[in-house]
């Protein structure tokens, strides 16, 4: 298989301070691909490394064979990955509508089309189009920070943290929306607090741990593997 | 025991909230029925005051609308606003006649616009009277919106760009843009004097309104022009791309580089849009008063306390609270009720600011953070 997204051997930080000591992941097409680890290893900070939110110092970013390290988002953009954050994902105070359309801003066409296409695939918030998306539920939130991404068709989709501060049965449901994005073809790197629902979800996984890598591979033998659920399952 | 304890916290937690909100509901319709109260008795009994006062309030909407969106986008209080407003003028005034201070005399180049055919000649006004200015002046403006605009695109990249590629704090910002005001006002000082100049010297043509009402003709050209700007600039941010795009980085800067906009070239726009704006509140403020070096910083203040009025961060709040201040001005120092000499002008914007600050930091249009 081909990755569409590689990662290789990535040092990165906030200043003086470096998070990230050297971080290798692949992700191949249409895969779905889980980050679990504890507080502070680094998860969130390799997304932002990879989508050229925090500069890379060492190390280099493929997508699609093509080197996009530190290069800026909105090209970023451009060659097919979308990042959805954890937290403040939409515009409050735009439309549902608008908010879409600031997904699809680095292109000039056919915004009518991808527009039908991605409330296709989120009926839920369709009729809502002309609303401010400040009034939306936290689910219905999380789903447009979702849509929003997907309006240019990514081939990889970064979600950090997309079930953060949700209640069980909305989990599911975004759970549920991921698989089917998945399902059309858009491969899935997740970061996750949340290990279990990751593991069970994904199809492969990384554990990070102090900003380097820990454990890799088959996301169900994660969830058997003894070592691996003592340390951050709980188990 | 303690369960009911706990309840009752609980219980008077959400009551304290909810009062709290209701407080600010209550607070905001006081304000709203205050300056509708107000507004109506100023149109009855001081018309003059309060048709002075629309105008006033148009050059001060049209500062106020600039500096909004600034510190929307960018995040800081632009303090050289009132002084770009007045270098701005000063453009359109050495575009226009050509002249700078000499030793003795102004020196005066060879050619400027008053020197094209008939560009001194009056324009009528359609009702009666006409207008102190002819073309000459309208091109004036574009010069003057030209030099604005390449003016704060270069700002950007030689000052406000460096500072925020270091995260450089908020008290950074402030200082720095102090300074630039401070350069700004010395530059007119050394180029144009200190002494007052008009763009048209002489009696000012006046014309008569409905209600008894007569002013200055200019006058009705400041508020038109006032209003078709607001009306373009609302516009731009609810129907173009790149206005959406501003209204992106305003809510939130960082999700709008995480989703695609390239947000280096909508900070270009919005210096660009900033630059027009400022450029237009110059001339217009140049027209109602006279050009002087020190008017744009005595201009800040008022500025201020129209954007805050309105809710920092909103255009239409920056029109409103921009046409308020500028009504409250005019009105405060007219009425005889209480005796408030002209001088005090400016302190009315200031009770205004206090007042606003003290009972809904957010202002008029503001939205909670």
């Amino acid at each position: 298989m081909t990755a569409v997204l590689r990662v290789q051997d990535v040092v990165a930080g906030y200043g003086e301070v470096e998070i990230l000591h050297g971080v290798s992941i692949a992700v191949s097409e249409a895969e779905i691909v889980a980050v679990i680890g504890p507080n502070g290893a680094g998860k969130s900070t390799l997304l932002k490394a990879i989508f050229g939110l925090v500069s890379v110092r060492g190390g280099r970013v493929e997508l699609v064979g093509r080197d996009v390290t530190n290069i800026a988002p909105d090209r970023i953009v451009q060659s097919g990955m979308s990042y959805v954050p954890q937290t403040e994902n939409v515009f409050p105070s735009l439309t549902i509508n608008e908010n879409l359309e600031m997904g699809a801003y680095v292109r000039r066409d056919g915004l009518r089309d991808r527009l039908e296409r991605v409330y296709d695939l989120f009926p839920d918030i369709a009729p809502r189009r002309a609303e401010r998306a400040g009034r939306l539920s936290g689910g219905q939130r999380q789903m447009l920070a979702l849509a929003r991404a997907l309006m240019l068709d990514p081939k990889v989709l970064l979600l950090d943290e997309p079930s953060a501060s949700l209640s069980p049965k909305m989990v599911d449901s975004i759970f549920e929306k991921i698989g089917d994005i998945n399902r059309g073809g858009t491969a899935i790197l997740l970061v996750e607090q949340n290990a279990k629902e990751a593991l069970s979800f994904a199809s492969r996984a990384y554990v990070l741990a102090m900003g380097e890598n820990r454990f890799e591979g088959e996301a169900k033998e994660m969830l058997d593997n003894e070592e691996v659920g003592k340390l951050y399952l709980g188990a | 025991m303690s369960v009911f304890a706990g309840r009752l916290t609980d219980a008077l937690a959400t009551a304290q909230d909810r009062f709290r909100g209701v407080g600010d509901q209550l607070i905001l319709a006081a304000l709203w029925l205050f300056f509708l109260v107000f507004g109506t008795w100023a149109i009855l009994t001081e018309t003059d005051a309060f048709a002075v006062g629309v105008v006033t309030g148009s050059i001060l909407a049209l500062g106020a609308i600039g500096l909004t969106l600034i510190y929307g986008i960018l995040k800081f209080a632009h303090f050289a606003h009132g002084d770009s407003m007045m270098l701005a003028a000063y453009v359109a005034f050495f575009a226009l006649t050509g002249k700078v201070v000499g030793e003795r005399t102004d020196v005066e180049l060879p050619w400027s616009l008053n020197d094209l055919p008939g560009a001194t000649s009056s324009i009528p006004w359609p009702g009666e009277g006409e207008f102190s200015f002819g073309y000459g002046l309208l091109l004036a403006l574009l010069v003057a919106v030209v030099a604005a605009v390449a003016l704060f695109i270069l700002l950007d990249r030689l000052v406000y760009r460096p500072l925020r590629r270091r995260g450089s704090g908020i008290v950074i910002f402030a200082i720095a843009f102090l300074g630039i005001a401070l350069a700004m006002r010395s530059l007119m000082l050394m180029l144009w004097g200190a002494s007052p100049r008009l763009y048209v010297p002489g009696i000012r043509p006046t014309t008569d309104l409905p209600f008894d009402v007569r002013i200055v003709t200019d006058q009705i050209f400041i508020f038109f022009a006032a209003l078709v700007l607001a009306a373009l600039l609302y516009l731009l941010l609810f129907r173009t791309k790149l206005g959406k795009a501003m209204r992106a980085m305003s809510d939130n800067p960082d999700l709008a580089l995480v989703a695609g906009i390239n947000t280096e070239q909508v900070v270009t726009w919005t210096w660009a849009i900033g630059g027009a704006l400022v450029a237009a509140a110059g001339v217009m403020l140049a027209l109602q008063a006279q050009l002087k070096p020190e008017l744009g910083f005595v201009l800040l203040l008022p500025l201020f306390a129209a954007t805050i009025l309105g809710g920092i961060g909103s255009p239409q709040g920056a029109f409103l609270g921009g046409m308020i201040v500028g009504i409250t001005q005019e009105v405060a120092v007219a009425q005889d009720l209480l005796d408030i000499s002209p001088g005090y002008k400016f302190s009315v914007a200031f009770v205004i600011l206090i007042l606003i600050l003290l009972l809904r930091p957010r202002g008029l249009f503001g939205v909670k953070t």
